[in-house]
């Protein structure tokens, strides 16, 4: 047992001592930070304004056009197809007339490329007018129209997710980005670990310097400390992430001006609504902020975390051994490695595929039976998991997908011991899928 | 003095050859032990049951009195295994601090013995670099220090010179020596005969997975020797015919003969006084163990085996 630790800080200690896992620990968070800080960014100040010249044959658009900020039409005299960019338009519309209910292509040109978004607000926008001038010529007043539509889009969808007697307000888009976002974790880190564990291996092997250890120590000692080792620095960094975010957003929060925090508090002590009697009414941004925390806080964050982290280290242990099996057989030849670790990648990438359609429909069949079986359940059942439990994952599945993940990774490592005992120490030769197999199935 | 390894019946077949077969011999404690024979004779497997890495399929192993216990008796042996292996990106002090503390020395035991082994081969200021910043010499140095810094009982060390400068090997040399004067019983593996002859007590010669020499190095010599004595004349002789020997070589005043059956050493120099011959000197020639090693592996199918790699 000693030795086993022995090994275990090392292969902790080289490797979280490693300039390069410092730097991926600090800089990931900033990556993503920085990723939708832009991203964001972008959305806001990167759209294209249209300033768009419509000349109407008709002579009704003017003034039923709706008018953006990205998008705006001007009815000018004078302007067309030839002068329009020299007048201070961007894209010059010809409307022809009606012909009938007939379909009717409206041209726009344009000098620069429009998007396909803008498109399709142009196009929305010139069908309200035209449905619009359809209701009006069926006798309808435009007053009502007009008053219509400024009270329709009423209504707010707010799902409540039924829990034995209580309720509690669920938010699909945040559980699928929990969902989503997990296991795509689960994914990237399986192959992270799983990959290094492998290297890892391979480098002992090539190095020969397995020889030499395992004159000291047992060969299963030797996959097991690195395993668990290279497992231990899968936690540290998912532990730095935790507290590099968390820190994040309290030092964000330090920008936040003092009367904006304060109506945020008092907007989460009256559940939403400003006081009857309040002095001032909450602002825009103060809104924004409340309701952003109060998505984040309908998610049963205590249950997500520890079963993201029960499925990490499971979905690990169970793969990071059939690495470790595979870097065991391997000779110098990085080539047999690729076509050695086909059979495992597969199901990972296959997990990923299943979880990507999990997140959207938890409850399909394959979703459940995928969530169960150890090959593909930490993915499929983080993505599950999000939407909730009981209610989406009842307790015997998740209690099915525990056990049966344990025993997986059971299995695995024993499977892997037995092949790596004997691959460890074989040099010059091509091993096939076969003698693999009769390693691990025979006796002593 | 006692055995500290007794090998009795070993046998470990792979599934398309016996790598070793029915092997028995003992190694006496302090002695320094040759384990000779071809690429592919079953050495390595032979070494890999003493180190407690392979288990044999049947016989037994006695070690220093008791039935071979590899996870206890391990601490006590030392293994340096051909193809050298050492961590490359690890810091050599940490690295033979580490590999010392999975021999079973607590963390200050290794570190006074790694200190007095650096001091004593000049290797104090290597203790914060990398392995792969040594030349090939130096990491041999490096390992061998790893092997034998537990101070083990039994100390196995396969092709321990290769890659070395004669300054380098003469230092090893000694400190082998060293370590079989403390007490401590050297295996040998190779197949450099010369370094055996020079070094080794005692000596087996495995070929095909069977024993099939053993003994001392002069015993070994005399069993095969050819009675073959050279002789420096003071002239060279005119014409040289007897009937006790046959000349097997002449270089003017230089002479190899072979003695025929029946006769013996002292006819020969009947035979050249007689002659009125000054002889300057006369020596037995005996066969070097290189010469011993060819004539039992030659013609056996040691080479074809070579390259037959194991499948298990």
């Amino acid at each position: 047992m000693n030795k086993i630790s022995l090994i275990i800080q090392r292969e902790y200690l080289t490797r979280v001592k490693n300039k390069r896992f410092i730097l991926t620990t600090i800089l990931m968070p900033l990556l993503i930070v920085g990723f939708i800080a832009t991203a964001t960014f972008l959305a806001i100040k990167g759209k294209d304004s249209h300033k768009i010249a419509v000349i109407d044959n008709n002579s009704f658009f003017k003034g039923n056009l709706k008018n953006s900020n990205e998008v705006s039409f001007d009815f000018p005299a004078g302007v067309d197809t030839t002068n329009y960019l020299t007048k201070g338009y961007t894209d010059i519309i010809l409307i022809p007339k009606f012909e009938g209910s007939q379909k009717v292509n409206y041209i726009i040109r344009s000098k620069k490329r429009i998007s396909i978004t803008t498109e399709g607000t142009i196009s929305d926008r010139i069908n309200a007018a035209i449905e619009d001038k359809m209701l009006q010529d069926a006798g309808i007043n435009k007053l009502i129209l007009d008053s219509i539509h400024k009270q329709s889009q009423f209504a707010e969808l707010k799902a409540v997710e039924e829990n034995g007697s209580t309720t509690k307000e669920s938010n699909a888009a945040l559980s699928y980005a929990i969902g989503f976002g997990s296991g795509m974790l689960i994914y990237i880190t399986m192959f992270i670990y799983g990959a290094m564990v492998m290297r890892g291996v391979m480098e002992e092997k090539t190095n020969r310097i397995a020889e030499v250890v395992i004159s000291s120590v047992k060969p299963f000692q030797l996959m097991m400390g690195k395993i668990i080792g290279i497992g231990a620095v899968g936690l540290t960094q998912f532990l730095m992430w935790i507290i590099l975010i968390v820190g994040l957003t309290t030092v964000a929060q330090a920008f936040i001006p003092h009367d904006v925090l304060e109506q945020v508090n008092t907007l989460q002590q009256y559940n939403g609504q400003m006081p009857a009697g309040g002095m001032v009414k909450a602002g825009e941004a103060a809104q924004q902020i409340y309701k952003v925390q109060h998505t984040i806080s309908t998610a049963n964050w205590p249950v997500i975390i520890g079963c993201f982290i029960f499925y990490f280290l499971g979905g690990y242990l169970f793969y990071a051994a059939l690495f470790a099996a595979v870097g065991s057989v391997v000779n110098e030849d990085p080539q047999d490695a690729q076509s050695l670790m086909l059979p495992i990648t597969m199901p990972i990438i296959f997990s990923f595929i299943i979880m990507s359609n999990a997140v959207q429909d938890p409850s399909t069949p394959i979703a459940i039976w995928a969530s169960i079986i150890p090959f593909s359940s930490p993915m499929v059942m983080m993505a599950r998991i999000a939407y909730g439990i009981p209610g989406t994952v009842p307790y015997w599945q998740l209690a099915a997908s525990m056990a049966s993940l344990i025993g997986g990774f059971v299995f695995t490592t024993w499977l892997s011991g037995k092949i790596y005992r004997t691959g460890i120490l074989m040099y010059g030769k091509k091993v096939t899928w076969k003698e693999m197999g009769k390693w691990a199935f025979r006796k002593s | 003095m006692s055995n500290i390894l007794e090998l009795h019946n070993l046998k470990k077949y792979y599934a398309t050859q016996k790598a070793v077969d029915d092997i028995s011999f003992s190694i006496k404690q302090g002695s320094i032990f040759g384990l000779l024979g071809p690429n592919g004779a079953g050495k390595t497997t032979l070494l890999r049951m003493i180190t407690g890495i392979f288990f044999p399929d049947s016989g037994r192993i006695q070690f220093d009195g008791k039935d071979f216990d590899p996870l206890n008796d391990i601490i006590k042996i030392g293994y340096m295994p051909e193809e050298r292996g050492l961590y490359k990106k690890m810091k050599i002090g940490d690295q033979a601090l580490y590999l010392a503390q999975l021999k079973g020395l607590s963390r200050s035991e290794a570190m006074e013995k790694i200190k007095f082994w650096f001091k004593r081969l000049e290797m104090e200021s290597w203790w914060n670099k990398k392995v792969e910043d040594l030349s090939k010499g130096m990491s041999q140095k490096l390992q061998f220090v790893i092997t034998v810094l537990h101070e083990p009982k039994l100390i196995i060390l396969d092709e321990p010179f290769s890659g070395l400068d004669p300054l380098n090997a003469s230092l090893i040399k000694d400190e082998i020596y060293g370590l079989a004067q403390r007490g401590s019983t050297i295996i040998f593996s190779t197949h450099r005969m010369e370094q055996v002859e020079e070094i080794c007590d005692h000596i087996v010669l495995v070929n095909l997975g069977q024993k099939i020499l053993d003994g001392t190095v002069g015993d070994i010599k005399q069993q095969f020797k050819e009675n073959k004595f050279s002789i420096k004349l003071s002239e060279v002789p005119a014409m040289v015919n007897s009937n006790s020997f046959e000349l097997a070589d002449q270089q003017a005043n230089a002479l190899t003969v072979r003695i025929n059956e029946g006769f013996r050493s002292n006819d020969v120099l009947q035979y050249f006084l007689q002659q009125n011959l000054t002889i300057e000197s006369f020596n037995e020639i005996l066969p070097s163990l290189n010469e011993i090693f060819i004539n039992l592996v030659e013609g056996t199918n040691a080479t074809s085996r070579a390259f037959q790699k194991m499948t298990t």
